[in-house]
């Protein structure tokens, strides 16, 4: 298929099928080391870091202060009460899981389906659903109530004879979130042995050749450990995948199992999953787009990674939007009078601005994403993934306050207004969020190198030996 | 138990995965069997050509999937219908479509450890020493862009001169000695 919007002489595009390439061309095994191991090898951190490194850091100080003063008044600082008793600390807890879906979907589904060009980008989407299943997990935990007690979710002996409840979804949810934070974890740290091994080898401070010595468990790169390692890998990927898609479907069991009108749907679980990987999708390219720039890694994160994050922003946005539709037709064809009320308060009541602001920002722009042009502009999609990442907060917001503000009974009826407590725990956990990422891309591989060597094309084992002009071998080509 | 001293083996560098490749087909021919290679990213071809075919990760695997499941499983039903039944709406105390998930969760979350954390224990890591880090080539590449061949002492067959012999003509970036 050829691309006519660029020139036929791009040397970033493949002769052969004129598709953008996954890595630029002339690369060699040291290259693409030096290229990923440089950034965490240097001794000069660039102002810039440091920069966002500050901005991040206070946001991780507002949060540490919202959540002291939650600590010492309880969650009536918030605006969670009656109705509305699940306000932005649920959005938010359901906009930040959904966000860590695309870094497992990258990594784990991406592998299984053998999608060479997720290899620049899995380390950190994996990176990046780790802390967001971290900003994830603080909110229910301290919209508890009395978060110091939340170890009472976990089934262990007690003195108080007392044992969680497993028929509820709720109690599903702490072992799905708490899997799936493991997992990540785990996934994620194992993929990165070979190439904290390769930065132990490299480094030449003392302090670097000893934390990564330790950190790389005395890899050593032997081929018997290769192979197990992939095995690992594949099987890892293999659970990774029913996990993620379990994961947000539990979580929409939350809203879907109770009766509310706009929560009690079947259409719930593979909708969530969708959006949550629409949503992730949007922030690795929030993410993938400023390092890229910054780290000059356009080599190894190309205009091809954007354009295909984009096509499956683009599918995934579709899905979502049928998602929506079923649940308008849902309201009519159910002919039952609270869903019909649900929609039309959703659409025309006194919030009925959030359920527009998600129409315009994940339905009606991202169908802009229909342009190959548009599509493998950078900052097009760099604005494109903001925007999804709006309505998608929105969405969630819609789904929990818009359908608790209404349900039944008029006289239970009530309204939501965020407190500036609300909005400082959110922009929070964003602080923490790019904290820990700007962490992440300062002390450990953001690419994984094993991976990239993989992909050159002087990898691959040639069956016979090169003719050469030394002496010959004998029963060198078996 | 005393240290191993002594000669641990003969290490081979090569430039590309294809020579090492060959080079290892080559000593397989010969007799050799202790003997690993020691590339920068997987080359199961080299695994191969040393006689590594079959690895048990999938087994461990397995394995810790059936004890997460039977676990949270067992767990659940015993809560539920034994140590502390409550009346959820009239439900049965052993409803069993709403133990699934907790039970699905943690199989997936035990044959994941159990994959990653057995694969590291069938390599025998974490580590803190080999030999393999003395010869003075090796860190220099072996994880970067360097492919290794190391004929083992221990093996029978291995005879110091003889093997340094047959590694060099395997036409070899360097043969060097590793010492334990």
């Amino acid at each position: 298929m050829a691309t006519k919007d660029a020139p036929v002489n791009n040397p970033m595009l493949d002769p052969v099928t004129g598709e953008y390439r996954v890595i630029a061309p002339g690369h060699t095994f040291k290259s693409v080391t030096e290229e990923v191991s440089r950034i965490v090898l240097t001794s000069h951190t660039p102002l810039g870091w440091w920069f966002g490194f500050l901005i991040a850091g206070t946001g991780v100080g507002m949060l540490m202060v919202a959540v002291t003063y939650l600590f010492v008044k309880g969650v009536g600082i918030w605006a969670v009460t009656i109705p509305v008793a699940w306000g932005f600390a649920i959005v938010e807890f359901v906009w930040w899981i959904g966000i860590g879906h695309a870094g497992t979907l990258i990594s784990a589904i991406l592998l299984l389906f053998k999608q060479g060009w997720r290899n620049s980008i899995n380390r950190f989407a994996e990176a990046m659903t780790i802390f967001a299943v971290m900003c994830a997990g603080m909110f229910p935990v301290l919209h508890l109530g009395r978060p110091w007690l939340g170890y009472w979710l976990f089934p262990y002996p007690n003195t108080m004879n007392y044992w969680p409840q497993f028929r509820s979804p709720l109690m599903w949810d702490v072992f799905a979130v708490s899997t799936y934070a493991t997992i990540s974890v785990v996934f994620w740290y194992i993929g990165m042995i070979p190439d904290l091994a390769t930065l132990r080898d490299r480094a030449t401070s003392k302090i670097g050749q000893f934390t990564y010595g330790i950190l790389s468990v005395g890899w050593r790169g032997s081929v018997r450990h290769w192979v197990r390692y992939e095995t690992a890998s594949i099987l890892l990927a293999g659970l990774a995948t029913p996990l993620v898609l379990s994961v947000h479907s539990v979580i929409s069991l939350d809203f879907s199992v109770a009766l509310l009108p706009g929560w009690h749907t079947t259409i719930f679980p593979p909708y969530f999953v969708a959006g949550a990987i629409y949503s992730g999708f949007a922030m690795v390219l929030t993410l993938a787009i400023p390092i890229r720039k910054f780290y000059h890694l356009e080599d190894l994160i190309t205009i091809r990674h954007l354009d295909n994050c984009n096509k499956v922003m683009l599918a995934t946005g579709l899905i979502v939007a049928y998602g929506y539709s079923s649940e308008v037709f849902m309201a009519w064809y159910s002919a039952s009078h609270w869903e019909y009320f649900m929609m039309w308060n959703r659409m025309f009541g006194p919030m009925g601005w959030s359920y527009w602001t998600l129409i315009t920002c994940n339905i009606a722009l991202p169908q802009l994403l229909w342009s190959r042009r548009l599509r493998r502009n950078v900052l097009f999609t760099f604005i494109m993934s903001l925007i999804i990442n709006t309505g998608m907060y929105f969405e969630r917001f819609v789904i929990i306050v818009t359908s608790l503000t209404r349900d039944y009974l008029p006289s239970s009826w009530g309204t939501y207004r965020a407190t500036k407590w609300d909005y400082m725990t959110f922009a929070g956990t964003l602080g923490f969020f790019t904290f820990c990422f700007f962490l992440f891309i300062r002390f450990l591989p953001m690419i994984p190198m094993s991976e990239l060597r993989l992909m050159l094309p002087q990898a691959k084992v040639k069956a016979k030996p090169e003719p050469f002009s030394g002496t010959p071998v004998p029963e060198a080509g078996d | 138990m005393p240290l191993p001293e002594g000669l641990y083996g003969l290490m081979a560098e090569f430039d590309s995965a294809t020579d090492l490749v060959h080079a290892a087909k080559a000593a397989y021919k010969a007799g050799y069997r202790r003997m690993d290679c020691y590339t920068p990213y997987a080359v199961e071809e080299a695994a191969e050509a040393i006689g590594f075919h079959r690895d048990e990760v999938s087994l461990v695997c397995l394995i810790g999937g059936v004890l997460g499941l039977v676990a949270m499983y067992g767990l659940e039903t015993w809560i539920a219908v034994w140590a502390f039944p409550l009346n959820i709406a009239g439900r049965p105390y052993y409803s069993w479509p709403a133990f699934v998930v907790p039970a699905y969760e943690w199989t997936i979350l035990w044959s994941g450890i159990a994959a990653a954390f057995g694969m590291l224990a069938l390599c025998g890591l974490p580590k803190t020493y080999h030999p393999v880090f003395n010869a003075p080539n090796f860190r220099n590449g072996a994880t970067t862009d360097k492919f290794f061949l190391c004929l083992e002492s221990t093996d029978p067959k291995f005879a110091a001169e003889e093997a340094r012999s047959f590694l060099e003509a395997q036409s070899p970036v360097s043969v060097v000695e590793v010492e334990y």
